[in-house]
């Protein structure tokens, strides 16, 4: 008979934090520079150089734990994890160990079920390692150093995920979270959100943790999940068949689907951690963390049930929109104008304007038409100034050319100006055309007002305003009445 | 030595404001007197003869602008440890024997700044591990005194230029003892300030926590104002205190009327050879004369700090040398095929016996399993020390010990035997472990080899401390006494 098995899922996340220079030196944090071109002698591991500890790491380390709700430690220490990599410049890296500056926090996976909530043990700051390039054909080894120095908070969750879904979930709303915050650009493909994640199963029912599997090397959400789910299927076909699971580091090999052994615990490093007498305690004052936490910005759960309760959005709606804060603030800056539909804006936005994002490869926070240029439009079409048939065509002459939106409504406005007498005489020729219509109107069968608005917009060759349409319609027919 | 060249800082620097000399001048006779008789003693391992001819010039320059400090156009030299840009810097080790550094150690900027004049780059043992310099890749320093002897380590190089005249200061780092012990050995005067309160930015580093960067030379006044240029906050060094500086020659002139000194029970334990004692009780009661006032005092846990320093230097130094990997510099085996291989090959061959004897110690000590037993305890020691001395520094106002148990050995006499070596610091590692600023003098001969005298201050006290090492060479000759070795001779 088969048994039922449990899965249990840990997850390590690094967040490479979006300050201006390294953790412990001054050379710049940002990617793409040509290799080792953005590593001074303290990156290099020069000897003589020193550490210093970069105090806006410290403000989003803070930053984070202050938003999951965990302790930040008042005193926490940076230690050495000694281990030997050619592109690793001093031998160790320098990390936290014992005393952690964040700890015992928790992040929902569901925003409103409070038992969703999964534990952060701790959440500690480290340096990143550069990287390794193997030419394996021709049988060397470029080294990188640019990355070596970059600041990381590794996130490091309990092991109590119970799905593959779930992590995903977990992960999502990290990423929504930390983007948020402002202290992670949240980029997968650069490396700036990565993931380790830390597998078990056991029968159900039982509490005993099984012996985990550490699965490396996952950089997209996809692969996470089939590495769980190849993971789950390995150690429970290795369990019924009797054999052991044994605690290893295992590597994710996107081509297929598996993961395949790295190095087993045996050989694991014994990284000699110990603390980094180059550097001081970190000591956090109370008053620091509360001017943190006075500047916070809106927090995305918060946000999502504002988005609910007063614009009234959808769940669908707001998780797009909150999929990248620059979207949320472009949506919000787009309302300050005075919409009354939020839905209104929102649609302009994940339609025609991502169309136009995506054609020109630009990020919402550099679109061509500004937030409060796109709420004028929409602004315009709500107050029925500008026919709803215009928008299009007009937001995409704004982004070609850069005009304000209200210069081209003005300009349609004075175009269409003839055609308001025009509206009178169609309106007139449709009600007596649409005899039965208008009848079947005046004896309640409202519904055909549709009918009669398509009938007026076809007379204008669909250049008329069916909201004006329709204000006007029901203004004759009920004046008739 | 021209009788026209003054030794003492003070008076060179006279005579140089008053132009009865240049620095080129004295520049040039120094480097005249290194290349005549450091073959013998092998003091230094790099001569600057060029740029220290261009950097005596610039002094020249300054002075003649009436722009220059105190020690504007003064000769000296740098222990190897600490970079220099684009000048050898190699710690005494085969790993760094090709090794030149992209920049300035911030003593060796604060020099630059106030025109000092290096000469050259001073012998050490191999990255500072050592009690003798014999450990140095680039041979055993001789003992101006007596060239069978070692000059004690591992700031020898140093000490022994400044003893055979060949510069009037020099840096030195002391880690355990590395700046006093070879001071005594030598007979010069030799200040370990406060930990944090010299820069490290630019010293290469052997065990973080204890290295701390000093000087030596003629006298406890030369010192002082060699201090008064170096000492002072760094923000590239997290550890270095952020506290202001003071004069450290406003005390030179300090009245040892009711001052307290103490002479730690403990410490006479060990049992030091007649002339020593001797020695010793003379120097006791000198200070008494000038109106000190002796109090025994208890050190309890100082026992403890040559295993606690063994446990505590080696593991900071196995994780410190690690970085000399032969990827981004210094030494690279050849003909290697793999990483392992390129690593094994290049530490083998770079480092020498005593650098892996303590790399392997210290690993040992922070490995999973003995962390606790060995790194923690140490730890609690070294807490246990020094609130030893936050006790005794109740009741005294300065420590009192004989520098060193013995006089300068023979060359070879311990190489072979490390514990021993080890224990030639049991009178200055107590001080180390609590990061107290200490100084050694000389306090006379003893079978014509220099013994030290070691004061130790409670923290931030240098100035005092120098204060009456300088009350003490005021009525003494001790730190005049000069060699007569085989070496000297030859002048």
């Amino acid at each position: 008979m088969k048994e039922n098995w449990d899965l249990v899922i840990g997850l390590e996340i690094h967040v490479q934090l979006t300050t201006a220079s390294k953790i412990f030196s001054a050379t710049s944090n940002s990617f793409g520079a040509d290799p080792n071109c953005q590593a001074n002698i303290v990156d290099l591991g020069f000897p003589g150089t020193l550490p210093v500890i970069n105090e806006e790491a410290i403000k989003k380390a803070i930053t984070f734990g202050i938003a999951v709700n965990a302790n930040i430690a008042n005193e926490s220490i940076f230690a050495r994890k000694n281990y030997f990599y050619p592109d690793l410049p001093k031998g160790y890296q320098i990390s936290q160990y014992e005393a952690p500056i964040v700890a015992n926090g928790k992040l929902r996976i569901h925003p409103t079920e409070e038992d969703s909530a999964i534990i952060i043990e701790r959440a500690h700051l480290e340096e990143d390692a550069g990287k390794s390039i193997h030419f394996t054909h021709q049988n060397y080894t470029g080294i990188d150093l640019n990355r070596a120095g970059t600041p990381l908070l590794e996130i490091v969750t309990a092991p109590s995920i119970k799905s593959s879904k779930d992590a995903i979930r977990f992960l999502k709303r990290l990423r929504e979270l930390v983007t948020h915050l402002e202290i992670c650009d949240g980029n997968m493909q650069e490396g700036s959100f990565r993931c380790d994640a830390n597998v078990s199963v056991r029968k159900s029912g039982t509490t005993k943790l099984g012996t985990r599997a550490e699965i490396k090397n996952l950089n997209s959400f996809k692969f996470i999940e089939s590495a769980i789910e190849f993971e789950r299927a390995r150690q429970i076909e290795l369990l019924e068949s009797g054999e052991n699971v044994i605690q290893e580091t295992r590597l994710y090999d996107e081509k297929t689907q598996e993961t395949r052994s790295m190095r087993v615990k045996e050989n694991e490093f014994d990284y000699r951690y110990f603390p980094d007498p180059d550097l001081l305690p970190v000591v956090i004052d109370e008053t620091v963390i509360e001017s943190i936490r006075a500047s916070l910005p809106e927090l995305p759960d918060k946000k999502r049930s504002r988005y609910s309760k007063v614009l009234n959005m959808s769940a669908k709606d707001t998780n797009l929109l909150l999929n990248s804060p620059s979207t949320s603030k472009y949506f919000e800056d787009s309302l300050s104008v005075g919409l009354k539909d939020p839905k209104a804006s929102f649609n302009w936005i994940t339609g025609e304007l991502f169309r136009l994002l995506k054609k020109s490869e630009v990020d919402i926070s550099d679109s061509k038409v500004s937030a409060t240029e796109l709420g004028l439009l929409v602004l315009a079409m709500e107050e029925g100034s500008l026919p709803k048939s215009k928008g299009k065509e007009i937001l995409n002459n704004m982004w070609e050319t850069g005009t304000s939106a209200k210069i081209l409504i003005e300009k349609q406005m004075s175009e269409s100006s003839l055609s308001i007498s025009d509206l009178e005489n169609w309106l007139e020729e449709v009600l007596t055309e649409n005899h039965k219509q208008v009848e079947e109107f005046r004896s309640g069968k409202e519904k055909i007002l549709g009918f009669l608005i398509g009938q007026v917009m076809k007379k204008s060759k669909g250049r008329g305003d069916p909201r004006l349409i329709n204000d006007e319609l029901l203004k004759k027919l009920r004046a008739q009445n | 030595m021209d009788d026209s060249f003054p030794k003492e800082i003070l008076k060179i620097s006279d005579g140089l404001k008053k132009r009865k000399f240049s620095s080129v001048e004295i520049t040039k006779e120094y480097l005249r007197r290194i290349k005549a008789y450091d073959r013998e003693i092998n003091s230094f391992i790099t001569i600057c003869e060029e740029t220290a001819i261009e950097s005596a010039l610039e002094a020249d320059k300054r002075i003649a602008k009436g722009a220059a400090g105190t020690l504007a156009g003064i000769p000296y030299a740098n222990k190897d440890l600490f970079c220099t840009k684009d000048i050898l810097t190699t710690c005494g080790s085969r790993m760094l024997s090709n090794f030149f550094p992209p920049y300035d150690a911030e003593i060796i900027s604060r020099a630059k700044e106030n025109s000092l004049v290096m000469l050259g780059k001073t012998n050490m043992d191999e990255f500072a591990m050592g009690s003798s310099n014999e450990t140095s890749y680039f041979g055993a320093v001789k003992n101006p005194w007596d060239l069978r002897k070692v000059p004690g380590g591992s700031s020898g190089g140093s000490a022994a230029a400044v003893i055979a005249n060949l510069t009037p200061l020099a840096t030195g780092t002391d880690t355990g003892g590395s700046i006093r012990q070879p001071s005594a050995f030598c007979g010069v005067s030799g200040l370990k300030p406060t930990y944090g309160r010299i820069s490290r930015y630019g010293m290469v580093a052997f065990a973080s926590s204890l290295d701390q960067a000093g000087i030596i030379g003629h006298s406890a006044a030369d010192l002082a104002f060699f201090l008064n240029i170096i000492a002072g906050f760094d923000p590239k060094d997290s550890t270095c205190i952020e506290k202001p500086t003071e004069d450290y020659s406003r005390n030179l002139n300090f009245p040892l009327q009711g001052i307290k000194f103490g002479l730690p029970k403990e410490f006479f334990k060990t049992e030091l050879n007649s002339g020593l004692q001797q020695i010793f009780a003379n120097a006791i009661s000198l200070v008494e004369k000038l109106g000190g006032k002796i109090v025994d005092i208890n050190l309890p846990h100082s026992s403890l700090s040559i295993p606690a320093y063994y446990v505590i230097a080696p593991a900071e130094c196995s994780s410190n040398l690690a970085r000399y990997d032969g990827i981004r510099f210094g030494h690279r085996a050849p003909n290697t095929s793999n990483i392992e291989e390129l690593y094994e090959k290049t530490r083998s061959e770079g480092f020498g016996a005593e650098v892996k004897r303590r790399v392997l110690i210290g690993t040992y000590a922070l490995s999973s399993g003995y962390y606790d037993e060995y790194y923690t305890k140490a730890q609690k020691v070294r807490r246990l020390i020094k609130n030893d001395f936050s006790e005794a520094y109740k009741s005294v106002d300065f420590i009192l010990s004989p520098t060193t148990p013995t006089t300068a050995f023979p060359l070879n006499e311990k190489t072979d035997d490390p514990t021993l070596m080890y224990l030639q610091d049991i009178f200055t590692i107590p001080a180390s472990l609590a990061g107290l600023p200490a100084i050694s003098i000389p306090a006379g001969l003893d079978k014509g080899l220099p013994v030290g005298l070691q004061i130790i201050g409670d923290y931030f006290q240098e100035a005092r401390m120098l204060g009456v090492a300088n009350k003490i060479q005021q009525t003494t000759d001790w730190h005049k006494l000069t060699p007569k070795s085989n070496s000297e001779k030859k002048l």
